[in-house]
């Protein structure tokens, strides 16, 4: 096809009317459910978490109700534990996460002129996993089950069941649930960012939106996991009695702590970082220039990035570390206020130098900053260990973590959500309204929360559900409630200037005059994404190239038809965006829906202890992923290459790095890894503890034999994956099969000797910390060998089935890459168990 | 392109891999400083026993990290194309990546001197 022939109108609606029926949502009260696009589940997906933070902000109302006057008695002290941890909880894991995800899911396809994400249909798992753990776990509140040991679940308190109920257990499985829906949404935009991205769209053009997505779905593959492992050991001590932090046998509660706060103060920045990238986006579009320093912001997001896992021991100034590494913790919490200073200026400097004009988004960013600004100078303040002793634990800390949770998240999220209405909807959002609302919040955050720094220099703890007269606190905490109802009816006006949407009249197309790719976007919107994939050649594309709206409208850039009837898209390469391949996407589906159920049941049913049906849940889980794998995925396309336009013609095949499943496959593994070395923190974390640490009665146990035994099969099995790779690639299909199977009974057997080091040796978990972390090494990584006999056993499936040849060969690198972690994991875990000379 | 054989840092060229470099040699002396006083502190009850070992290796890092930022101050000012530099050609996106580079072994050479000085002033487990 040559550009001429797209010059044809009759061509042109041909193509319109192909890409129409291949991208046509499906319809129906319940086939519609069934969608994938990234148009439907990125708007289930923000309305699901709005919903969950309204919700959540009612629950603060009635904490403030109570608050309100002194000793009041409108909660008891049971339920206003339930309602802040609840709030903390739910605004953290349901609204905050997730609501970075959802707009990323809705904005980043077109941010990146790509017909949709690579893996729609993780997309939609991830979103149906949501609502599920979600629900569970807010739902509990209405019958007096919510967890109530604080958002951070401290142990001891939480982990003995005589001290605290269900709620514990629906905390901790509930949200391990929502933390897998996190993860998974993580392997989708990282893989989007670095392989979906137009032609010639370099990773210096790339939108700065795109730049903090990256960042922080890395921070989340190294966050989230640690708190996957501390999940692990937190119920394997409540349903199993094992005392990873029970002091009296060798545990130690502040493991859990380390283990919480790894994740959760990078989960600050995490929240905060995609709310701010909202702001490189509005920034450039209402100052009417380019952003100044795009290299400053990558600066400050990566930077922040790293310095935020430095962090996390400023949570635990008050727990009697030494000093030494209080202050390491304390000189890297102070360091990160450059880079976050660094993006506060580009945003200004760009303001100053560009010609501004003023509209309701850019209030709510200025406002914004400015209530960050002060959540920031009181953070530098608590940062300090000695003054934190002081502020520990009192209303100071509420005061400051809501001036940054409010100023860097909730009303960036709302800037984000005027600016981006008209993106959605096709329809702009009241400017009126919006204003008042503004005034409202802005208002009534300060006066919220401004006197809680006041009270908690005066002494309020955090957390009471009353106090006396004899404080004098009741004014601070009578202005305090009057604030909240405040935000709230601002809050209020936002929905009720969104429920008047649907009777106001269309906008024009990019309503702001944006230059970047998303403002493509036509208000009667089709939902194929984007016509035709642009030549991208400047980062503001709508501004500085010539013609560009109209020649992406008629198709004249790359893939403008779906002659073959299927959902595709271009991938790159990760640098300098060239065109690798065309990939073929998944279309409507149940199967992420009942995944995401079958899965939950496993989570659900283990919180009830109906041990046998959760077990059966997990088998049905692994059932339904085996085929969606098997229908879904790595297909041998029909033909081996078709052309893309211009002259370009791309193959519809491609394995090995540069594929995005090999990718996902990587990440997912790091992640696992990620959790996997929280585990081992944890056996050395035990060793620095005692004085001797492997307790009497226990020496020499599990031995040396079978963990060695254990890690030579694993590392067998590892070899024979990677000589299969080989033979295959060469041909050898019949060699290749061999090595698999021969795999297989390795990694089968390695289930057994990984397990018989310890039951040999009569290590009773229950007994001491020791012999409970040893068991649970020996279980994760034997767990991982039953997964490899998985895997090895479906690519020797594909293989016999005639999915896999010498030429097509995507699903058994993948397995190689899982089999390379596999492998890391044996080798520590075995020597780790079976090597170290206080327990050899 | 020049017949000899070009010097090792020009060779070096900076990528996505390389730019996390100077944050990553930041992250791991941040460990190995926290682990080291963490552990002598729990085994040993003292930790100022091996300031030698921890005055090497915060050295180590910061020649690392001001490596990496000569590399990629050179090649932050490659010749070739117009400012701004702001375009889709080989040099400028080049000139991003080390400008990026750049800018992080900057933050990552204070950050490592910030999580050193506490040794300076305290000097023991308490």
């Amino acid at each position: 096809m040559s550009l001429h022939d797209q010059d044809d109108p009759a061509l042109r609606a041909a193509q319109e009317d192909r890409l129409r029926r291949v991208w046509e949502p499906p319809k129906g009260l319940f086939l519609r459910w069934s969608d994938t696009n990234n148009n439907q589940v990125g708007v289930w997906y923000v309305l699901t978490a709005f919903a969950f933070m309204l919700f959540a902000g009612v629950l603060a109302l009635v904490m403030r109700t109570q608050l309100a006057v002194p000793e009041n008695d409108l909660v008891d002290p049971g339920t206003f534990n339930q309602l802040f941890t609840l709030h903390g909880s739910v605004m953290m894991f349901l609204f905050a996460v997730p609501m970075f995800e959802a707009v990323s899911i809705i904005l980043l396809p077109q941010l990146l002129g790509a017909r949709d994400l690579p893996f729609p249909r993780l997309s939609a798992f991830g979103y149906w996993s949501f609502l599920l753990g979600g629900v569970f776990v807010s739902g509990s509140i209405f019958f007096d089950v919510a967890p109530d040991g604080g958002w951070f679940m401290y142990p001891p308190l939480t982990t003995r069941t005589d001290l605290s109920g269900l709620g514990a257990d629906i905390w901790m499985l509930g949200l391990s649930f929502i933390e897998v829906s996190s993860v998974a949404a993580a392997v989708e935009l990282i893989v989007g960012v670095l392989k979906c991205r137009p032609p010639g769209m370099r990773l210096n053009l790339m939108p700065l939106y795109a730049w903090y997505i990256l960042v922080v779905a890395v921070m989340i593959l190294f966050a989230f996991p640690p708190l996957i492992a501390g999940d692990v050991l937190f119920e394997m001590e409540r349903l199993l009695d094992w005392p990873f932090f029970d002091a009296s046998r060798g545990g130690d509660p502040l493991l859990w702590q380390h283990l919480f706060w790894i994740f959760g103060h990078p989960e600050v920045y995490i929240v905060f970082l995609p709310s701010i990238a909202l702001f490189a986006m509005l920034v450039p579009t209402f100052a009417r220039r380019h952003l100044l320093g795009y290299p400053w912001i990558v600066l400050a997001a990566v930077g922040t990035a790293f310095l935020s896992f430095g962090l996390w021991v400023h949570h635990m100034f008050a727990t009697g570390l030494p000093k030494i590494s209080l202050a390491f913790f304390s000189a890297a919490s102070e360091a990160v206020a450059i880079p976050t200073g660094v993006q506060i200026f580009v945003f200004l400097v760009t303001l100053w130098a560009g010609r501004v004009v003023w509209s309701t988004p850019l209030l709510y960013a200025a406002g914004s900053l400015a209530i960050f600004v002060i959540g920031g100078l009181t953070g530098v303040m608590v940062a300090i260990a000695p003054f934190d002793w002081q502020a520990h634990d009192t209303y100071f800390v509420v005061a400051h973590l809501h001036y940054v949770l409010i100023g860097g998240t909730l009303m960036p999220l709302f800037a984000g959500l005027y600016y981006y209405w008209p993106l959605v909807t096709g329809k702009k959002l009241s400017d009126r309204l919006g204003k008042i609302a503004f005034w409202m919040i802005f208002v009534g955050t300060n006066l919220c929360f401004f006197p809680m720094h006041l009270s908690g220099l005066m002494g309020m703890p955090r957390r009471v559900f009353t106090y006396p007269e004899e404080l004098e606190l009741g004014g601070l905490n009578l202005a305090s409630t009057i604030g909240s109802f405040i935000i709230a009816a601002g809050v209020a006006v936002i929905v009720l200037d969104l429920c008047r949407s649907p009777w106001r009249t269309k906008a024009p197309r990019n309503p702001w005059g944006a230059g970047t790719l998303e403002w493509l976007a036509h208000p009667q919107d089709e939902n194929w994404g984007i016509r035709s994939i642009p030549l991208i050649e400047s980062r503001y594309p709508i501004w500085d190239q010539d013609d560009f709206v109209r020649k992406v409208d008629e198709g004249r850039f790359f893939l403008p038809d779906a002659e073959e009837n299927r959902r595709e898209t271009i991938v790159t390469s990760v640098l300098d965006a060239r065109p690798v391949s065309v990939i073929r996407l998944g279309g409507p589906s149940w199967l992420p829906m009942l995944t995401a159920l079958a899965l939950g049941g496993v989570f659900i049913l283990t919180t009830y202890h109906f041990y046998w049906a959760a077990l059966l849940s997990g088998v049905l889980t692994l059932a339904l992923v085996l085929t969606w794998l098997w229908t879904g995925t790595a297909e041998i396309p029909e033909k081996p290459c078709k052309p893309i336009g211009h002259g370009i013609e791309l193959p519809l095949y491609i394995s090995g790095s540069a594929a995005p499943g090999w990718w996902a496959m990587f990440i997912t593994m790091m992640a696992d890894a990620t959790a996997f070395s929280g585990l081992v923190f944890g056996y050395y974390f035990f060793w620095t503890r005692h004085e001797n640490f492997v307790p009497a009665g226990m020496e020499g146990a599990p031995g040396l034999f079978w963990p060695m035994v254990a890690l030579a099969l694993g590392v067998a099995s590892w070899l024979l994956t990677i000589a299969a790779r080989e033979a295959n690639g060469g041909g050898r299909i019949g060699l290749a099969r061999t090595a698999l199977l021969a795999g297989i009974c390795a990694s089968g057997a390695g289930v057994g000797a990984g397990l018989a080091g310890p039951w040999l040796s009569g290590l009773d978990p229950t007994a001491h910390s020791y012999p409970a972390i040893v068991w649970t090494l020996a279980i994760w990584t034997s767990l991982h060998a039953a997964v490899a006999v998985i895997m090895q056993a479906y690519a020797l499936a594909r293989s016999l089935f005639g999915r896999i040849d010498a030429h097509h060969d995507a699903d058994i690198r993948n397995v190689t890459v899982y089999m390379h972690f596999f492998a890391l994991t044996a080798v520590v875990a075995y020597a780790t168990i079976g090597l170290f000379p206080e327990a050899a | 392109m020049k017949p000899e054989r070009r010097k090792w840092h020009e060779r070096l060229k900076v990528t996505l891999w390389t730019l996390i470099v100077p944050p990553s040699v930041w992250a791991a002396h941040f460990l190995c400083t926290y682990l080291w006083a963490a552990i002598s502190c729990a085994k040993a009850g003292r930790f100022a026993e091996f300031p030698t070992l921890f005055a090497v290796a915060t050295l180590l890092a910061l020649v690392v990290i001001a490596l990496s930022g000569w590399i990629a101050w050179r090649q932050a000012r490659t010749a070739g194309d117009p400012a701004p530099h702001d375009q889709g050609t080989d040099i400028d996106r080049l000139r991003f990546l080390a400008k990026s580079t750049l800018l992080l072994a900057g933050l990552s050479f204070v950050a490592v001197l910030f999580t050193a000085l506490p040794v300076l002033f305290i000097g023991d487990c308490r």
